[in-house]
């Protein structure tokens, strides 16, 4: 849905009658990393049989109370720190009251008036332009049960498992105008959690979810009604979830209609959306301030030693990497859009030529991982494997086609690339009295070509391929056409 | 042996220790009063006579090894908001069913850790709602106390026993156990205290752990003990009373020695009377009492001030938003799904209703109703947050009087034990059973009910003492003083042995 007018990309949508502009606000919750849950002592971990991870006051067995796990909320305040934002210093748990079969207490513990982050940002670039999305704020809550309705014809099961893991619940400023703004925000948001090692990003377990707001509006007009798509599990979902959803709203109102407010789930499969509950069904979720909690409050020293051990994170990264490998900011942005990669690449880089080592990367073994299905952590080559292949490529040992051969050997095989090409004969040839002789051999075999090659210089080519050919690749491509060059008289 | 059953805590602690009888003994006595009594008071909805006998035998265990702890031996009934590991514990409820708990409350654990014995689980209000454990599911309990015509003689009309913890009052009057746990949300250990003529002590917020105990009003909820004097409210206070970690709530301070406050003298003591408790219509009785109160603190050296805490008048109206409004959100747990009573319905809502419709009683269905109401949207800031405000108020009203005195005076009650039904049908009245006692809920501060004598008619009446926070050794020297000035009321005619319920 995007436009190019004027050279300017154009995040304008063309309607019936005239241009629409999208406005896009987004709720990320992010499960946070720890071991123990929000409140209770029981394990956080995944894929569990069910109701083997319940503690009493997960299951709100009576008389249970709260207590906060201090690792969670030091997550969150990294977090805080990593979008830049206000940390407060005291924030308050309330109550959110609702019933449902897979929340036991009957309200889910959240941060509603006061929460413990405030307002902060994101940067993020798409199509070359960098843009800044406001945070309108961060807060802690306990994430539900899950309820199972497929495994019995008349019961549904509850399991607790989940009951009671942090989630922080991350809201954006309606700052973005595109879908790809939007997915731009999500993958920039799940890469900064990653680095910052308070939340796993792994959006297929759930452990990241977005709830997304989307309204349409003429430019230049006011906000318009906004609908809320819930729960939507992937970045790609999420860009086609706003598209389809933007043009429900432009097709409504250019019939005459208007937006009803209201919540909304996304339907992959047949990509359409549909409406969940109205406004007037929304629950009256009668928040106050959890009695069993009493205000977390958190010294301004105890922030900042948080701040003075924040790892690097990816837009200073990326600085980093052009200033002091000199590499491209496309090139760069994708090594720092993965921490694991990002460290790869340092290590593949180090005493060595930074631009050829983030083509290798870039080029050859993300190309190679992603056609596998590999992702980093993984990879069959490690960063000294790598590391020596650049270095044999750039003493001039191997030719940059014979290092692609020799890529695919150390990935399939393993080994030391050095002792690889010296054992299998790999290492280009130089010695000109070699080539000569291979350069006299094509000439003598081929007078037809020798006559053409006076009239038309570019069949050079043609003799530089017979002599590459028969040096098995292995001759410097650079001597055999001086050679050529010298022998032929072009 | 003459009846131990009629021993203070305190003097069974001595008797057991210079080996007069053994734990067992002392239990197997409560075992027979409980027997014999019950039917008739109904204070306990749960005895557990075996157990009670089998840690009766391991206190005897200790007692010989020499490895005894401070309550070794010493039977207790325990009010069944307290879960209770392997004892069924329903907070009188029918909607907890049969619910019988994995884990024990951190009050009981810390008695039971000091060597108590349980009896059983004594009635009490359903959720602790009520001043007159009428509301309880296994029917109400009647208090030992009768009143007495002008002749002498005793009638027959049954009169309550106070609430919420009416099982403990009862059962502490009539001798069915040595003491008591009790709890206190908006009076309900003090109220019933000086209904029976026992002793009820509410701790200040955070003394005692809420870890396991059944939650009415999370904020104002605090356990402590009925007990048949001053000096076995301090013994048991001292045991009962810790931090605990699994609660937020809790403070970490040191418990000091209560018992060893008794006898301190209060010469000097600064005692504060406020005229906002002197309320329109108080009865004579209630304000003779008040001035006895005020002679004996005086004659043990006492100073006596007038004092103002201006915003009394509206701590029962906040009161009754803010428990409410938490007792709404802390029983939204009791839908049906996990434990107690299912009622089977056509999809969940219809399950959830019907489970409520049949769990909670009438007074119980109110208050959630009430506490529903004034959280909802647009009711918040009008009811919840405004009633937030009127306590701070009262929490000032303590703190600016706590620069004048150290101790403020009042009666526990505006009246004394009355008959069953002549409020139940009146909420309002019921509430302003509370109208002495709430404020102190509301402030989180201690307060203390001891008998100061007895009611034209021959029930009990008691006085409350209310402390600065955690102040509460000086309550209890106060409180001795009034006690050994008062004297004690122990009911003289036991009616109930062998009564029919």
């Amino acid at each position: 849905m995007q436009t190019k007018a004027n050279g300017k990309v154009s995040n304008l949508v063309k309607g019936e009658t005239g241009d629409w502009e999208i406005v896009v606000g987004m709720e990320v919750h992010a499960q946070v990393n720890s071991k123990a849950k929000l409140f209770s002592g029981a394990s956080t971990a995944f894929g569990a049989e069910p109701n083997s991870h319940v503690s009493l006051v997960d299951a709100a067995m009576p008389g249970m109370l709260p207590v906060i796990n201090e690792e969670c909320i030091a997550q969150a305040v990294r977090t805080g720190l990593g979008l830049k934002a206000q940390i407060n210093l005291k924030s308050v748990f309330d109550r959110k009251n609702y019933f449902y079969p897979d929340l036991p207490q009957g309200y889910q513990i959240s941060q509603y008036k006061q929460p413990i982050v405030g307002e902060g940002e994101i940067l993020i670039e798409v199509d070359g332009e960098s843009m800044t999305v406001g945070i309108e704020r961060l807060h802690l809550e306990q994430d539900a049960g899950k309820s199972i309705h497929d495994q019995s014809p008349d019961s549904s099961y509850v399991d607790l498992n989940r009951s009671g893991v942090a989630l922080m619940e991350i809201v954006s400023k309606p700052d973005m105008r595109s879908a790809k703004q939007a997915q731009a925000y999500v993958s920039k948001l799940r890469t900064i959690l990653r680095y910052l090692d308070t939340c796993d990003g792994d959006m297929e377990k759930g452990n990241l979810r977005a709830d997304v707001n989307v309204s349409v509006r003429k430019p230049g007009a006011p906000l318009g009604t906004r609908c809320e798509i819930k729960n939507v599990n992937s970045i790609r979902f999420i860009g086609q979830a706003i598209e389809v959803e933007a043009r429900r709203q432009i097709g409504i109102i250019e019939d005459g209609g208007t937006i009803d407010q209201e919540t909304r789930l996304f339907d992959a499969a047949r990509g359409v959306t549909r409406s969940m509950r109205s406004k007037e069904e929304a629950h009256d979720y009668r928040y106050f301030p959890d009695p069993d909690l009493l205000p977390l409050e958190m010294t301004q020293d105890y922030v900042d030693a948080f701040k003075a051990k924040l790892p690097e994170l990816p837009d200073e990264k990326l600085a980093r990497f052009t200033k002091v490998f000199g590499l491209s900011p496309y090139d760069a942005a994708v090594l720092v859009a993965e921490k694991e990669a990002a460290n790869y690449f340092e290590q593949v880089a180090k005493g060595r030529d930074g631009k050829l080592a983030a083509n290798w990367v870039n080029n050859e073994l993300f190309g190679r991982l992603n056609k596998e299905g590999l992702d980093i952590e993984h990879s069959p080559m490690t960063a000294a494997q790598l590391g020596g292949i650049v270095d044999l490529i750039a003493s001039g040992t191997i030719s940059g086609k014979i290092a692609k051969d020799l890529f695919e050997i150390v990935w399939a095989e393993g080994g030391d690339p050095a002792e690889i090409v010296e054992t299998r004969g790999m290492k280009q040839v130089t010695d000109t009295g070699a080539i000569e002789t291979a350069v006299d051999a094509i000439i003598a075999a081929n007078p037809d070509k020798v006559a053409q090659v006076q009239a038309k210089p570019s069949m050079i080519g043609w003799f530089v391929g017979q002599v590459m050919k028969q040096s098995g690749g292995k001759a410097n491509p650079q001597a055999v056409n001086d050679a050529l060059k010298k022998k032929l008289g072009v | 042996m003459s009846d131990v059953t009629r021993l203070t805590l305190a003097d069974a602690r001595e008797g057991l220790k210079k080996k007069q009888f053994s734990a067992t003994e002392l239990t197997q006595a409560f075992v027979k009063a409980i027997e014999a009594g019950n039917a008739a008071l109904n204070a306990y909805v749960l005895p557990t006579p075996e157990r009670a006998l089998k840690q009766a035998a391991a206190s005897d265990a200790r007692l010989a090894k020499g490895t005894a702890g401070p309550l070794e031996g010493l039977p207790l009934g325990i009010k069944d908001l307290f879960c209770t590991a392997g004892v069924r514990t329903t907070a009188c409820s029918n909607v907890l069913g049969e619910f019988t708990p994995t884990y024990e409350s951190t009050v009981t654990q810390n008695l039971f850790d000091a060597g108590a014995v349980m009896l059983g689980k004594l009635n009490n209000d359903e959720f602790a709602m009520g001043s007159s454990n009428e509301t309880s599911r296994f029917g109400p309990v009647v208090n030992p106390w009768r009143r007495k015509a002008a002749s002498g003689a005793l009638s027959n009309t049954n009169l309550v026993p106070g609430g919420s913890s009416g099982g403990s009052s009862a059962a502490v009057a009539a001798d069915l156990c040595l003491g008591a746990t009790a709890t206190d949300t908006g009076g309900s250990i003090r109220q019933p205290a000086a209904l029976t003529g026992t002793v009820g002590i509410k701790p200040t917020y955070g003394r005692c752990s809420r870890w396991g105990i059944v939650a009415f009003a999370s904020s104002l909820d605090q356990a402590g003990p009925i007990a048949k004097t001053v000096r076995d409210a301090a013994v048991l206070l001292g045991t009962m009373a810790s931090y605990d970690p699994k609660d937020s709530t809790s403070v970490d301070t040191p418990v000091p020695d209560y018992e060893a406050a008794l006898g301190r003298s209060i010469k000097g003591l600064r005692v504060g009377v406020p005229k906002e408790y002197r309320v329109n219509g108080m009865s004579p009785e209630i304000d003779d009492l008040w001035q006895r109160g005020i002679a004996w603190l005086k004659a043990a050296g006492a100073t006596v001030h007038d004092i103002s805490l201006p915003h009394t008048k509206y701590a029962l109206p906040a009161y009754y938003i803010v428990a409410p409004a938490e007792c709404s959100s802390n029983l939204a747990r009791y839908d049906g799904v996990r434990y107690g009573l299912r009622v089977p319905g056509e999809d969940l809502i219809d399950t959830y209703e019907r489970t409520r419709a049949a769990g909670f009683g009438k007074e119980v269905r109110r208050r959630v109703l009430i506490g529903t109401y004034v959280l909802s949207a647009g009711y918040y800031d009008a009811y919840y947050l405004k009633a937030q405000k009127v306590r701070t108020l009262i929490k000032k009203d303590f703190d600016d009087a706590w620069s004048k005195v150290d101790v403020v005076l009042t009666p526990t009650t505006p009246s004394p034990a009355f008959g069953f039904g002549e409020k139940a049908g009146d909420p309002i009245a019921m509430y302003l059973e509370d109208i002495f006692t709430v404020t102190v809920n509301m402030a989180g501060l201690p307060g203390i009910s001891v008998p100061g004598g007895l009611s034209g008619q021959g029930t009990p009446l008691g006085l409350q003492l209310i402390g600065k926070p955690f102040d509460e050794a000086t309550l209890f020297s106060a409180a001795q003083v009034i006690e050994d000035a008062a004297g004690h009321f122990h009911v003289d005619n036991s009616w109930w042995v062998g009564a029919k319920g």
